[in-house]
């Protein structure tokens, strides 16, 4: 029924981007100083494969589920496609890499692990789709051969990913074992019929175990911090955006499509044992631990990763809600989520140029060397704390108001008060960075800063990015409604 | 048409970022005059008080039941109409900002602007989209133009802001998930509608006192009003005048419309207990003014006592103290804002202190006239003195607190006293010190420098003085339009 002619055809989107980290990896290879073109070959290519997403036909599956092509799946790949463009913005004349070919390459190719993550309802092509992604970044992470710390981030996330990587394995092969199939829908339905028992219950634990590692959700966070500090910006930016947002449409698929027969319940006085309360210590741990050790953090990127690891938490209380309102709030929020992200990251890479490193002593004064990026900064950091009338805010009540309106009785109320407890403490420490800002290194005029010298694309990525996440907080109906519709 | 107050603030503050430095003040003493023009207008234009009458609604997140939906009844009009008197008055009286102007006045009209959203919203998910809006803007106002420990008291206040948002955030959602399936959300976050709907007695009793407390954290509940003192201090005058004219009005007005007219039983079974913290807070924050070394410090004291009434009315459940209530909320705004003109910008400005024993050496009674008047009337006026609009405020929620509360009324009247005697002492160590003929005031040590009051700061004066005698001599003009409002909501006994 399929030749490999309309393989290629529903494919054309990673057929366009292998072709893209090819001839990235050719021009990088076939001369030196090549930095230039090589960022412009793979922008050029990653908006091709969104136009050839865009020609996609609007339903098809291949393979029983192997390649799925759905409106959801779609709209997935161009944000993931968009998230690896602004990550090639960011890498753009990266001093720290002499290599710029290889390292676009490796970028793309994680970007197709991320594209086949999202189109796939097959438990097999999924892991492929987790591995591509997985081996690409821990190359990506220790990247910065000068650095010490890029190599320890590079191995920490290795070791910590290949772990978890057995654990999915594992457990899929579990699952794989009980129900006789790999398809996620046939598994569903599968489950319905067959007993709920202990060794399902052991798939099922291990397959979420590994995706919490890869969401960064505590106490499999491990990683994150270290990874987030020592990688190269660029690819700190990819892994806590890009990856995070795949990873959480297929755990999504995985749990509401495949696992749906074994949700349980998280409910404070009626916990059913399911998968939706092993989510749910996750969520609050994740939620406490995050916030509570980001206050103690100078280093704004390992500040972000604390606080990547409440976010991880918050997110998770879309898919505990369950329903199509709950997985709608949790996409919609992981993926306005990763654009902040990104954003936040473009701004510490541009003051790491600039001032030679990204603790919080750097940024004090960041004002009057360069409002516009001061400006963008608030935006991301008061965003990720959840203001008005930024995208964060909505995310946020939609979350919420999703968790709390899943069970009887307002059963998730507990989950919702420990999120917006932890959002309280959050508050503080963004606060703390825009005071850096805004408020330090204005009196003491002895030491007169010059101004931040940056160019035209740098600043008009940045300014997008943050109008992104303004408009996303003030017009978010589009993005809603078009995310709720891709659902089945 | 009350509508444009939004728009011309918020048009005004972006305007401001990118005009040279030379024009802000002006712009900004244009955007609030104009803001304030629309509501006065409407405020007397204005024919119908007693329901919520709707403004504009559009659809915003259609799915969710998301509206922009704008209506205004007569408590809102009054709130519109003091948030214009203020912000007025409080760019008046911050025209010798020198470091920043363009930022400072950007960050006040968006506190003016949120504030106006609030007053003004008829979508409970809009209300608080405005309500959250205030919060950082006050942060900065504070932590970059303001004085005394100023990181220390923005940092506080922002945190006890956000921590009452994230209460009333729990209760927002828990009503509009309670009220509405996801098939008609959209009568879960309509005002009007959620007003009409009979909420679960259970769900009532403990979702009433969240909703409420997150709200009257801003409108200094004792004992979460430790904000206010410390952020008080710490601000800018203008900050300062913010502060205490709108910002905690804010609170009181979100607990009066969201968390006690939509959850009437909810209020009823808890009434008892708000009256109780509002008479704690009128009297503890008074006996705490009187020993208060800071002149600052004296007027945030004073400034959470006032607000004791305001809570006081609302507890009462009968028309006459919840219109009380919000005549007091009308009334303290301008008093307030008079207070801390006098204290933080004709005063500390010219003197660099605050401190009472220092500033009764300095005989300010005789080198600066104009602001020993204003500071009089003032104090007068926060004292209860008939003629001005704090007695008649005080008087009608005492009216209707002796129905309700007879005991609650003996208390507070004890704590008027309080309130007299601290009003009273910190006039007479600032102004009318004894001392002052002995020590004349260049032997002091205090670098002090006479500059002459300037015209900006005796029309923003002026105008404070003018709107506390109107109403204090002419409450109707008020209570016309508050009463008919406070009529047509359920929780009334």
């Amino acid at each position: 029924m399929t030749n490999y002619f309309e393989l290629l055809r529903f494919a054309a989107p990673e057929v366009v981007v292998v072709v893209t980290a090819l001839v990235v990896l050719a021009l990088g290879l076939a001369k030196e100083r090549t930095s230039g073109i090589c960022s412009a070959v793979a922008a050029a290519g990653l908006l091709f494969a969104s136009a050839a997403v865009l020609m996609l036909p609007p339903q098809a599956t291949l393979f029983h589920g192997m390649l799925v092509i759905t409106h959801l799946t779609s709209l997935f790949q161009i944000i993931c496609l968009a998230l690896a463009f602004f990550t090639v913005i960011l890498a753009r004349g990266d001093g720290s890499s002499r290599h710029h070919g290889e390292y676009l390459a490796l970028l793309l190719l994680a970007t197709i692990g991320l594209m086949l993550l999202v189109g796939s309802e097959e438990l097999l092509m999924i892991f492929i789709g987790l591995e591509l992604t997985g081996l690409s970044l821990y190359v990506m992470a220790g990247f910065d051969k000068s650095d010490v710390r890029s190599a320890e981030a590079g191995l920490k996330y290795f070791l910590f990913g290949s772990t978890a990587s057995a654990f999915t394995l594992f457990g899929l092969s579990l699952i794989y074992g009980m129900c006789g199939t790999t398809g996620l829908a046939a598994i569903g339905a599968r489950l319905v019929v067959i007993p709920m028992q202990p060794l399902l219950f052991l798939g099922i634990v291990m397959t979420v175990i590994g995706f919490a590692f890869k969401i960064a959700a505590a106490p499999f966070h491990l990683w994150a911090p270290d990874a987030y500090q020592g990688a190269p910006v660029p690819s700190a930016a990819f892994i806590a955006s890009g990856s995070k947002v795949a990873s959480f449409v297929v755990l999504g698929k995985i749990v509401l499509v495949g696992f749906a027969p074994a949700q349980g319940s998280a409910a404070w006085h009626a916990m059913i044992a399911g998968w939706a309360p092993v989510l749910a210590v996750l969520a609050a741990l994740s939620i406490l631990l995050g916030n509570f050790v980001a206050l103690a953090q100078s280093n704004v990127r390992r500040l972000l990763a604390y606080s990547a690891v409440a976010h991880a938490g918050y997110t998770l209380l879309g898919l505990i809600a369950g329903g199509r309102e709950g997985f709608t709030a949790t996409l919609f929020y992981t993926t306005i989520y990763a654009f902040t992200l990104v954003g936040a990251f473009g701004v510490v890479a541009l003051v790491r140029r600039d001032t030679g490193g990204d603790d919080l002593v750097h940024f004090s004064g960041l004002r009057s060397r360069s409002p516009l990026l001061a400006g963008c900064m608030a935006i991301f950091m008061l965003s990720l704390a959840g203001l008005p009338p930024l995208a964060g805010f909505f995310g946020k009540f939609y979350l919420f108001s999703a968790a709390m309106r899943a069970g009887n009785d307002h059963g998730l109320l507990w989950l919702v008060a420990l999120a917006l407890f932890g959002s309280l403490i959050s508050f503080y420490y963004y606060l703390i960075v825009l005071k850096v800002i805004f408020l330090d290194g204005e009196s003491d005029s002895s030491a007169p800063r010059l101004a931040m010298k940056l160019d035209f694309l740098q600043k008009i990525s940045m300014a997008v990015l943050a109008g992104m996440v303004l408009v996303l907080g003030l017009l978010p109906a589009s993005l809603v409604a078009r995310i709720s519709a891709s659902l089945p | 048409m009350i509508a444009w107050t939004i728009y011309i603030t918020f048009a005004g503050a972006l305007l401001l970022l990118f005009l040279p430095r030379a024009l802000a003040r002006w712009l900004a003493l244009l955007t609030v005059l104009a803001g304030f023009a629309v509501g006065l207008s409407e405020f007397f234009n204005a024919t119908n008080f007693a329901t919520f009458k709707t403004v504009v609604r559009l659809p915003w997140v259609p799915m969710l039941g998301m509206e922009y939906h704008l209506a205004a009844d007569g408590i809102s009009l009054t709130m519109v109409l003091v948030t214009g008197l203020t912000a007025v008055s409080a760019v008046l009286f911050s025209w010798d900002v020198e470091e920043r102007p363009n930022e400072f006045f950007f960050w006040l009209l968006l506190v003016v602007g949120g504030s106006y959203g609030v007053f003004l919203s008829a979508d409970l998910f809009l209300l608080f989209v405005f309500y959250e809006l205030v919060i950082v803007p006050k942060y900065f106002l504070i932590a970059i133009w303001g004085s005394t420990n100023k990181e220390y008291g923005a940092m506080k206040l922002s945190l006890y802001s956000f921590f009452g948002g994230a209460l009333a955030f729990l209760g927002i959602v828990a009503v509009y998930v309670t009220a509405g399936t996801a098939k008609n959300a959209a009568a879960a976050l309509d005002l009007q509608q959620l007003a009409q709907f009979s909420f679960p007695l259970p769900f009532q009793a403990w979702a009433f006192p969240v909703l409420f407390l997150g709200f009257a954290v801003l409108a200094g509940i004792w004992p979460l009003h430790t904000w206010a003192p410390t952020g008080h201090v710490a601000a800018p005058t203008a900050g300062s005048m913010l502060l205490a004219g709108i910002v905690m009005k804010l609170g009181a007005y979100g607990a009066l419309r969201v968390a006690m007219n939509l959850l009437p039983e909810g209020f009823h079974m808890w009434s008892k207990w708000i009256a109780v913290l509002g008479v704690i807070g009128i009297v503890y924050a008074a006996a705490v003014a009187l020993r208060q070394r800071d002149l600052k410090f004296v007027i945030g004291y004073s400034s959470v006592s006032h607000m004791g009434f305001v809570l006081l009315g609302l507890a009462t459940a009968n028309a006459l103290g919840v219109g009380g209530a919000i005549l007091q909320m009308f009334s303290h705004g301008v008093i307030a804002a008079l207070l801390f003109a006098v204290a933080g910008r004709m005063i500390y400005r010219r003197t660099h202190t605050r401190d009472l024993d220092t500033l009764s050496t300095m005989g300010l009674g005789h080198a600066l006239p104009f602001a020993t008047f204003c500071f009089v009337v003032a104090s007068a006026a926060s004292m209860g003195i008939p003629g001005f609009s704090g007695f008649a405020a005080e008087i009608i929620i005492l009216i209707g607190a002796w129905k309700a509360y007879p005991v609650a009324v003996w208390i507070t009247g004890a704590g008027m006293v309080l309130v007299a005697a601290f009003t009273i002492r910190a006039l007479k160590k600032t102004f009318f010190s004894d001392a002052a003929s002995t020590v004349p005031a260049h032997d002091a040590g205090v670098p002090f420098e006479t500059a002459r009051i300037s015209l900006a700061e005796k029309c923003g004066a002026g105008l404070l003085i003018f709107a506390t005698l109107a109403v204090g001599l002419y409450p109707k003009l008020l209570l016309d339009r508050i009463l008919p409002a406070v009529e047509a909501m359920r929780f009334l006994k």
